[in-house]
């Protein structure tokens, strides 16, 4: 199963912020935590999570930070900041909102969705 | 490749793949240097996994994406860095054959100007004996022809269309309606404050399809910005042509002046807005750093002066002398300041921390702040004796539109420093401001005549 474009751009601040409220990461990491998280059927091009990230920062909803890491390479990690977490609940109400909206009629229609992986459930690894 | 080492290749892929990303105008060193590092971390998990280096790196790459996407997605997010390419390389096509006619349509509509300007003496309506007539229509000569350009560059649709032709039908009449008594004030105020109701349909038509969004209201603010540098580049190389004109006509004992002042200025005047419209469009790499440059130069020098003059009205106690042009001078003080805050704030990188430039345009805000409160303060104390004339409301209506403006401004400087608030937030103040300009100088067009019966 592919998730369509459209969703993925949709969900994306969201997820990045979600990432980020559990720790100060860098997109390599952040991408390996959203396939993990998604059970490797939210498939972002890599390279489109670095826009995210800058819209993010330009917005202040995250700092970024130039480290030199173990590799001994420069690396800029990022960390979420008190406004980005009054947006990540903001976020998380209206997506709760939709996801209500579309349980209902899920059930009103009673058509059963098949569980995807239920093994793919959030387990933190390395985080 | 086959004599050099499998880690050496891989090297010399990188570098290769880092000289694409590099060429992408969207796409600084400092995200270059951000993607090959995630670049590097994927090939070294891949090879963990056992992949060649030459496989791991292919596949790093792939899963990257395609440069153009990526270049296209990081220059939807950074609009500061497109603004460099928006026009130099539009889409693929043709681009050469699209720039020539670009050029001919933007010739050919400044001569359009230069035609316009002289078509009222053909009726009979002479510069000379009708002054007052040049001065009320002289943007109607010009702007409508510069919306039709970017009407044609934009592509606008018939919706647009009409609402700009509705504007500037509406605009000459009431700027030729109303029976106005010869040289007297509501007459030089209409003809003052046209040009700036107008310049915002010139914004609308100049923004295409991007006038509700941030970005393209401040990428109207650069082009106003450039046009007035480039206008003022071509009328110095003007005022030097026409002297060797002068001089070498002289030399044989002919009077160039009449031409000069009958066909020369006015024309070129015309003409000049739209070649260097033209100019900021065509050539924006070239002189797209000229207002940032300028910014940083006079910002300190306004702040030390602004700073020097209160620390002598506190030291002295002089009062400010309120003389009948103080206040247009005083609004002109926070015109240059409110220009050197809007090309600062258009040139800045939204995401680089406060530094001490910052400082000094808020002590620049802080002190043409006090020292416009000075001079309202003197001019509030004596209104009641000078009595309320169409100039003075006019000047006193834009001082408290300026000062608005910078006040809040300021505020906004200050969150941003102590890092409470984000740069955007200014930048989102400053373009959604840009309509209230043109809205005070439409009341003044529109009602101050009546109002001040004419006179």
């Amino acid at each position: 199963m592919e998730i369509s474009k459209d969703l993925i751009a949709a969900s994306s601040t969201s997820i990045v912020l979600a990432i980020l409220a559990e720790g100060d990461s860098y997109g390599y990491a952040i991408l390996q935590r959203v396939r993990e998280l998604s059970g490797g059927h939210l498939t972002w091009t890599d390279g489109m999570l670095y826009p995210v990230l800058h819209r993010l920062e330009r917005l202040g909803h995250v700092e970024a930070r130039w480290e030199v890491a173990e590799s001994g390479r420069r690396r800029k990690y990022y960390r979420i900041t008190p406004g980005g977490r009054a947006q990540l609940a903001e976020e998380r109400r209206q997506w709760q909102a939709v996801d209500a909206t579309l349980r209902g009629i899920w059930r009103a229609l009673s058509v059963r969705v098949p569980d995807v992986h239920p093994s793919a459930a959030p387990l933190p690894q390395g985080a | 490749m086959t004599t050099t080492g499998p880690a050496s290749s891989l090297e010399e892929q990188i570098d290769q793949w880092r000289g694409y990303l590099r060429r992408r105008q969207a796409i600084e060193s400092v995200d270059v240097a951000e993607l090959e590092d995630h670049l590097r971390e994927q090939v070294a998990v891949l090879t963990g996994a056992g992949l060649a280096p030459d496989e791991a790196f292919l596949i790093a790459v792939k899963r990257m994406g395609s440069l153009d996407a990526l270049s296209r997605e990081f220059a939807r997010e950074h609009s500061e860095r497109l603004w460099k390419q928006l026009v130099v390389a539009p889409e693929a096509g043709e681009p050469g054959a699209r720039a020539r006619t670009d050029a001919l349509l933007a010739f050919c509509l400044a001569a359009a100007a230069a035609v316009l300007v002289k078509l009222p003496a053909l009726f009979g309506v002479e510069m000379e004996k009708a002054p007052g007539f040049y001065a009320r229509n002289l943007s109607l000569f010009v702007l409508p022809l510069l919306a039709a350009y970017f009407v044609w560059k934009r592509r606008l649709g018939t919706g647009t269309v009409r609402w700009l032709a509705v504007a500037f039908v509406a605009a000459a009449a009431f700027a030729n309606a109303y029976p106005f008594i010869r040289g007297g004030r509501t007459e030089v105020l209409t003809a003052l404050h046209l040009p700036i109701a107008l310049w915002l349909a010139v914004g609308i038509a100049y923004a295409g399809g991007r006038w509700s969004q941030v970005a393209g209201r401040m990428d109207f603010v650069r082009f106003s910005g450039e046009l007035f540098i480039y206008y003022v580049l071509i009328a110095l190389g003007g005022g030097v042509f026409t002297a060797f004109i002068a001089m070498t006509f002289r030399a044989i004992g002919i009077d160039a002046e009449p031409f000069f002042q009958g066909w020369l200025l006015p024309c070129g005047a015309a003409g000049a807005v739209l070649v260097a419209s033209w100019l900021v469009e065509a050539k924006q790499s070239v002189i797209e750093n000229m207002a940032p440059v300028l910014t940083r130069l006079f910002t300190p020098l306004f702040a030390v002066l602004l700073a020097t003059f209160l620390g002598t009205v506190l030291w002295t106690g002089r009062c400010v002398d309120i003389e009948r042009n103080v206040l247009i001078g005083f609004d002109l003080l926070l015109v240059v300041v409110l220009g050197l805050l809007l090309y600062s704030v258009s040139a800045r990188d939204p995401q680089a921390p406060p530094g001490a430039f910052d400082v000094v345009q808020v002590v620049l805000l802080a002190g043409a702040l006090l020292t416009d409160a000075v001079a309202l303060w003197a001019i509030g104390a004596r209104i009641t004796e000078l009595g309320f004339s169409a100039n003075r409301v006019a000047a006193l209506g834009e001082n408290v539109i300026l000062l608005v403006n910078l006040a809040w401004s300021a505020v906004l400087y200050v969150r941003f420093l102590r890092r409470r608030g984000t740069f955007e937030a200014l930048e989102r103040w400053q373009t959604s401001y840009v309509p209230v300009y043109a809205a005070w100088a439409a009341i003044v067009v529109i009602v101050f005549p009546p109002l001040f019966a004419f006179r």
